[in-house]
């Protein structure tokens, strides 16, 4: 496979051709724009190498993500950071390049923070390795990190190596009739505290909030916190994770920003908060400008994760940062030909 | 352990004008440049390799910061940014046709939010002065490198400093979400942001660890945590290295993640024995500290089932720390292990490899292999939960030859780790010292992918030029002697 993908990639670089790294598509939605022929990764599948003592899975970039977690479970583990399964054709190289990151992430660290080492082609057609199948290992730049996320414009990934986690023994969800402005506030002070919190979704007054942990620390915090314990939270957070709560079913247009915690209602219309506050849904369209600018008060940023008119960008990046990823994308890929202009217009 | 890199590439500049264009935008006391004055910069903590720079800046601000880059910047002298002067591979070796960037002015804690659980500080505050800040408040900064109390924040995210708890709690890149950089050409740059993810791509995880090669970095925004309530360590003797690797493996098997997780190897545990009394059993072969920490309720579950995996794995001997006396001297002993060393030899050289836990057994008989043919003794200590090892080679520099021979040694276990599946550095850094193995580590397309990203942020190569990746033509002549993973290194490059 890693033959023809170089083939591909060097017909690709001599011809002047954009290449779109594809899995199961389940992304395609996201994105400035989508060009190029399409270089289908689901042929190159399979773990290489899985040992749960080891805490690390090393997979080929087209396995399915559902093979990943059914791997995973067996050995008593999961890919800590949940990624979003957005339709049942998701990839592990999907998730890789998405960088995406479910309702744990507040809790257990991102996509990225788990990515251990890559194995890519670049658009000249050589075969690199960054990081490797350690913890700790800082030979080099970071570059398996930083692959992360970049949604194949930097170069394809063909074998990916993951930090995994025993999975929690407990889990427990507690729900609380709040305000927003009140779940932000109690979910911040709770964070604070030594308490086993893995997961919260606020959305119309109502905020869930999951423990995950040893039964006892689960239970003493129950105790603690108050609230009520949810039936068949497993549904709900399988929910929250995939995308397929009715918050995320109606809106024709949906923001993603990512902001301080803390930050105070944004009063830009409908809101589901997750990771403690710091992710914050808007289901509204609105003059890009104002959600920007909304994020950027707040701390953070915001992107114009589905829908709306996309054609300008879908996130902002300050000049000096923005001239950067050009400098970076001409470095990885002088020839211009991984997925240009779907994550900005200008690289 | 290498050589530094000849730094031919950049001509010599005249020093009387540049310590004058300094001296312009630098307040007097800020600028060293009498030979009394830039000697104590000579090193950092890898004391093997000394330079004098040209000048020593100590700016107060980040205005000063981005004046100074812009005057080398123009003049095209090379910058070393150095922050506590802790590194243990030559990371801020001064250049001697350069300027070392000396961070130690900037030590301000800016602002703690304790609601958002963020502190801002600027890149010389040393990394406990975070946490004893933030105790008050119930939260605490969770990489702890060993050198925490004298190590800098700046320093920590050009290393990407990990630590006894990074196990569980994550290294430096896990722990950070907002960085201001200050580029070679003097442009300032916001990086990350106040939420959990940052627009674009990752340039948090570029800069981490990235050994002061692609900018200054002038302010952090770091995540704080809450302070677990209780922490208390088990304390396991074995009768063989495989017995207690075994047991290691076991413990994650069983879906435990320890706060911490260390092995010493009999050589270790009775040097440091003498030195702390920590109470240590000087019969076993190795002995491991598993450490369980958060609420009452989890700890007392989770060390209960620690014990059992222990017992269950061949453990000798099992102890409990009764208190938090206890559990600082359980831990006061490996804390004291490089220096217990220390003791017992003049010099000492630690190593930093990183392996597969599956692997240890076979490296760990890989190194007492090597330490016969050497003759020099080499007691043990790791991270044992990720795998990351801190061989100790002892030996006695005065003894003509021996620190060359010490350093022969050092990188024979450098490629027993890599051939292992491992690494050459998981948390000192390349710096100066493992600049030859990146050569064994990595293929010459790999590094010439690294030289694209380096020339992405400074096209003239100016900051700390020679460190952390190899030139080609170094590799080559490095290469006549080696073969990478198999293969001949650059079969195609001619030799010299």
């Amino acid at each position: 496979m890693i033959e023809q993908f170089r083939d591909t990639i060097r017909a690709a670089t001599s011809a002047g051709r954009p290449l779109r790294i594809r899995g199961g598509g389940t992304k395609d939605f996201y994105g400035v724009s989508l060009h190029g022929d399409i270089l289908d990764t689901r042929g190159h599948r399979g773990i290489v190498d899985y040992e749960p003592s080891e805490l690390v899975m090393t997979v080929r970039s087209g396995t399915p993500l559902a093979e990943v977690e059914s791997a995973l479970a067996e050995g008593g583990q999961m890919l800590a950071f949940e990624p979003p399964r957005l339709g049942a054709g998701s990839t592990i190289g999907g998730v890789v390049a998405s960088g995406f990151s479910g309702p744990r992430r507040a809790a257990t660290g991102s996509a990225r923070d788990y990515v251990l080492g890559v194995r890519v082609l670049d658009s000249a057609g050589r075969d690199l390795s960054f990081g490797g199948q350690v913890m700790k290992n800082v030979a080099g730049y970071d570059l398996s990190r930083f692959v992360a996320g970049s949604f194949g414009t930097l170069a394809l990934v063909t074998e990916v190596s993951l930090k995994v986690l025993p999975k929690p023994e407990v889990e427990t969800t507690l729900a609380f009739a709040m305000d927003e402005s009140a779940a932000i506030e109690a979910l911040n002070r709770w964070a604070g505290q030594p308490l086993p919190l893995s997961a919260a979704f606020h959305v119309d007054g109502k905020l869930a909030v999951r423990l995950s942990g040893a039964g006892a620390a689960v239970s003493a915090a129950k105790t603690r916190m108050g609230g009520e314990v949810m039936a068949d939270d497993a549904a709900f957070w399988t929910a929250v994770r995939d995308q397929t709560h009715p918050f995320f079913a109606e809106p024709a247009t949906l923001w993603r920003l990512s902001i301080r915690s803390t930050a105070p209602v944004l009063g830009l219309g409908l809101q589901a908060i997750e990771w403690n506050g710091s992710l914050r849904w808007v289901a509204a369209t609105l003059p890009a400008e104002r959600v920007h600018a909304a994020a950027q008060a707040a701390g953070g940023h915001a992107t114009l994760y589905r829908g709306g008119d996309r054609s300008a960008g879908i996130q902002k990046l300050a000049p000096g940062v923005l001239a950067l990823h050009q400098r970076l994308k001409q470095a990885l890929d002088p020839a211009g030909v991984f997925g240009p202009g779907r994550m900005h217009p200008a690289f | 352990m290498g050589k530094p890199e000849a730094i031919s590439a950049i001509p010599a500049v005249d020093s009387h004008a540049l310590i004058s264009r300094l001296r312009a935008v630098l307040p007097s006391p800020s600028l060293l440049a009498l030979p009394e004055e830039t000697k104590p910069y000579e090193c950092d903590g890898l004391s093997a390799f000394r330079e004098v720079p040209l000048a020593v800046a100590l700016p107060e601000d980040e205005a000063q910061v981005a004046a100074v880059l812009k005057v080398c910047h123009e003049m095209r002298v090379p910058v070393v940014a150095r922050g506590a002067g802790t590194g243990l591979s030559g990371g801020a070796l001064p250049n001697p046709l350069g300027v070392t960037l000396g961070l130690s002015k900037m030590k301000r804690i800016l602002h703690i939010d304790p609601l958002a659980r963020t502190a801002r500080v600027q890149p010389g505050v040393r990394n406990l002065a975070i946490s004893e800040a933030a105790a008050p408040l119930g939260l605490y900064y969770a990489p702890d490198p060993s050198s925490q109390i004298a190590c800098s924040i700046g320093g920590n995210i050009a290393e990407n400093s990990g630590g006894v708890h990074c196990l569980k709690y994550g290294l430096t890149v896990h722990n950070i979400l907002k960085l201001r950089v200050v580029t070679i050409d003097g442009e300032i740059l916001e990086l990350g942001g106040e939420g959990l993810d940052a627009a674009g791509y990752d340039l948090m995880a570029l800069m981490t660890g990235s050994e002061g090669l692609l900018g200054v970095v002038t302010e952090i925004t770091v995540k704080l945590l809450p302070k677990p309530q209780l922490a208390r360590v088990v304390l396991a003797a074995f009768d063989s290295l495989e017995k207690a690797g075994n047991a290691v493996a076991n413990i994650i098997g069983a879906g435990i993640i320890p706060a911490g997780l260390e092995m010493m190897d009999k050589l270790a545990t009775r040097a440091v024995e003498q030195f702390v009394h920590a109470g240590y059993p000087l019969d076993a072969e190795a002995i491991l500290l598993c450490e369980s920490d958060g609420t009452p309720e989890e700890v007392a579950a989770e060390i209960e089932r620690m014990e059992a995996v222990m017992r269950a794995s061949g453990a000798t001997q099992i102890r409990l720390s009764k208190d938090e006396a206890e559990r600082l001297r359980f831990w006061s002993g490996r804390k004291a292990a490089f220096p217990a060393v220390g003791r017992l030899m003049p010099d000492y050289y630690c190593m930093d490899g990183t392996i597969p836990k599956r692997k240890l057994a076979e490296v760990l008989k890989g190194i007492a292999q090597l330490s016969e043919e050497f003759g020099l003794g080499c007691p043990n200590v790791f991270h044992a939960g990720d795998g990351n090892l801190h061989p100790l080679i002892m030996f006695d520099a005065n003894v003509p030859g021996q620190a060359e021979h010490a350093a022969k040694f050092g990188s024979r276990i450098l490629k027993l780790c890599i051939e292992a599946g491992g690494t050459i550095t998981g948390e000192h850094g390349v710096g100066v010292e493992k600049i030859g193995e990146m050569c064994d580590q990595f293929t010459p397309d790999a590094l010439e992918t690294f030289h694209s990203v380096k020339a992405a942020f400074d096209t003239h190569g100016l900051l700390n030029p020679g460190k952390a990746v190899p030139t080609l033509h170094r590799c080559a002549e490095y290469g006549q002697m080696h073969v990478a993973r198999g293969k001949e290194a650059f079969p195609d490059l001619p030799r010299f």
